[in-house]
């Protein structure tokens, strides 16, 4: 007779395992999106959350609004960079959305 | 027995793999979802991002010999005296935290259609998937007499950041006032395009602060500098003028470590007091010896949509190694965009998605014309299926307007942000 406590475990890992599955194409999106995403995270931080001393702004948990405002800005040159205006004109408005949602919805 | 018990097993079995990471503890596991060889730029990201992307679904195993990573980016400044290898050093606890299995040894061989790693230490690792991050090997036998002058600590690279990039400053340190550093760079491509430029920058910073009679002579193979060449030859005027000096189309191809001599194919010999002679590099040894580096013998071609080797199914080569796309450099920045691409596209095999079929990656590259001041190269490459390569996006990337001690202060930032990246 297996203990209560053996029970609750056994039945969390069935759970697991019958865990219903998410459809396939909206996981292959959402991993395209942090994949985009990271493509920033090589200066700003891991999901935007840069090191508490860098010079270099963390991303995570930024409005949306005010991430997609700032690139325009870079991109029409109404804010000055060093680089940012130069990685600004790699990405399409499309993109610039989809990752200023991703980073707005990070925790910070 | 007991469920209890089995379920205490399976924990105890589980940590026991977590911590363990190291061969002499026999912490390898005999099989693993995804193998990674090499914790430079490229590794140690695409076995952070196969943890992050999967949700920490699928276990990887990182296989590195070094105890900790050194970074090559900054590493200059470390030849140049104004940083200790401590500050570039960065351990692989980290990475043991975010569940990656990293074993120091290296790799005796590989079974590539059986799927297997043999580590030096004994262990065979079973793998569905090898990420190959193997970084650059030196082909000293391209300049006469290096291999040896190389053995005997005479005449030193320090392309690899470690006690090499110490060994050489304190060449610096010995060398007298008045003396001649003298660096040959050889035909691209190689590792880090500017990094030569950098390094004789900070040397000459070095040499204008403790021993302003000293010559720095930057000898290069390629008809003009490779990157950022206004900008270097500015500084170069401006911070250090006649002390160094710049001669293009000196391809190296001797040196006498006795004579402190370095010939060269067309150009008059050069004499001077410390050598740091870069032989001309090609992918890491380990995927020449496994018939990856299928372009020319020298670098692995990939498909860059995956990064997977166009030699070997479920194998993915990252960074320096890899036969470049056009325009793309071999940075350590680069090889961490490489990594996160092959990390998605692994993810979405082992999970059986579609990989994606726009992958993007992004590239800055900061350098150091003195300690305090710094310039950089950026730039935006898409993923163009028809022509399958990628490109830089029209219109993108550019270099530093000028020099400033604003962008020194973005590189440091930069160095923290990406080895958090990697490393965790």
């Amino acid at each position: 007779m297996p203990s209560p406590r053996s029970l609750t475990a056994g039945l969390a890992l069935a759970a697991a395992t019958l865990a219903p599955q998410p459809a396939l194409a909206q996981d292959a999106q959402a991993l395209n999106v942090r994949a985009l995403a990271a493509t920033c995270a090589n200066c700003h931080g891991t999901d935007g959350r840069a090191h508490p001393d860098s010079a270099v702004a963390s991303l995570a948990g930024m409005p949306r609004t005010y991430l997609v405002t700032q690139m325009r800005d870079f991109l029409d040159g109404k804010r000055s960079a060093t680089v940012m205006h130069q990685i600004a004109k790699g990405y399409t408005d499309e993109q610039i959305e989809t990752i200023a949602a991703y980073f707005a919805a990070q925790s910070k | 027995m007991q469920r209890r018990q089995l379920v205490q097993g399976l924990f105890a079995g589980g940590t026991l793999a977590a911590l363990g990471g190291c061969a002499s503890m026999g912490g390898a596991p005999s099989s693993a979802k995804v193998v990674v060889v090499g914790g430079g730029y490229g590794g140690a990201t695409a076995a952070r991002y196969v943890r992050l992307f999967s949700d920490r679904s699928i276990d990887v195993v990182l296989v590195e010999p070094n105890r900790s990573f050194v970074s090559c980016p900054i590493s200059n400044l470390v030849v140049g005296g104004a940083r200790q290898l401590g500050d570039i050093t960065v351990p692989y606890d980290g990475l043991r935290t975010q569940g990656v299995t990293v074993v120091h040894d290296t790799v005796a061989s590989f079974d590539l259609a059986g799927k297997k790693v043999r580590l030096a230490g004994g262990p065979e690792i079973r793998y569905d998937k090898l990420v190959l991050s193997p970084g650059v090997d030196m082909m000293f036998d391209g300049v006469e007499g290096l291999r040896q002058a190389q053995a005997d600590g005479m005449v030193l690279q320090a392309w690899k950041a470690g006690p090499e990039t110490v060994a050489l400053h304190r060449q610096l340190v010995a060398m007298p006032d008045g003396g001649v550093y003298a660096i040959t760079i050889p035909e691209a491509p190689y590792r880090c395009p500017p990094g030569p430029y950098e390094r004789a920058s900070v040397v000459a910073a070095y040499l204008k602060a403790h021993k302003p009679k000293s010559k720095v002579l930057i000898l290069d193979a390629n008809p003009d500098v490779t990157s950022k060449g206004p900008l270097f030859k500015k500084a170069w005027t401006e911070l250090y003028g006649s002390m160094v000096e710049y001669r293009a189309q000196h391809k190296a191809v001797a040196v006498d470590a006795k004579a402190k001599t370095i010939k060269f194919d067309v150009q008059d010999d050069v004499k001077a007091d410390v050598l740091n002679v870069l032989p001309p590099m090609r992918a890491g040894m380990i995927a020449v010896q496994s018939g990856l580096a299928n372009a020319n013998a020298r670098w692995c071609q990939v498909n860059y949509q995956t990064f997977e080797s166009t030699a070997a199914k479920d194998v993915y080569v990252l960074g320096d190694a890899i036969q470049i796309a056009p325009a793309m450099p071999k940075s350590g920045h680069m090889a961490n965009g490489h990594a996160k691409v092959a990390a998605a596209a692994i993810v979405a095999e082992l999970k059986g998605w579609d990989t994606n079929a726009t992958p993007m990656l992004t590239n800055t590259c900061y350098s150091f014309v003195s300690p305090a001041e710094v310039i950089h190269v950026a730039s935006v490459h898409e993923y163009v299926a028809a022509e399958k390569t990628f490109k830089i996006v029209a219109g993108s990337g550019g270099v530093s307007a000028a020099r400033s001690t604003q962008e020194a202060n973005y590189a440091h930032s930069w160095a923290r942000n990406i080895w958090a990246d990697m490393l965790g």
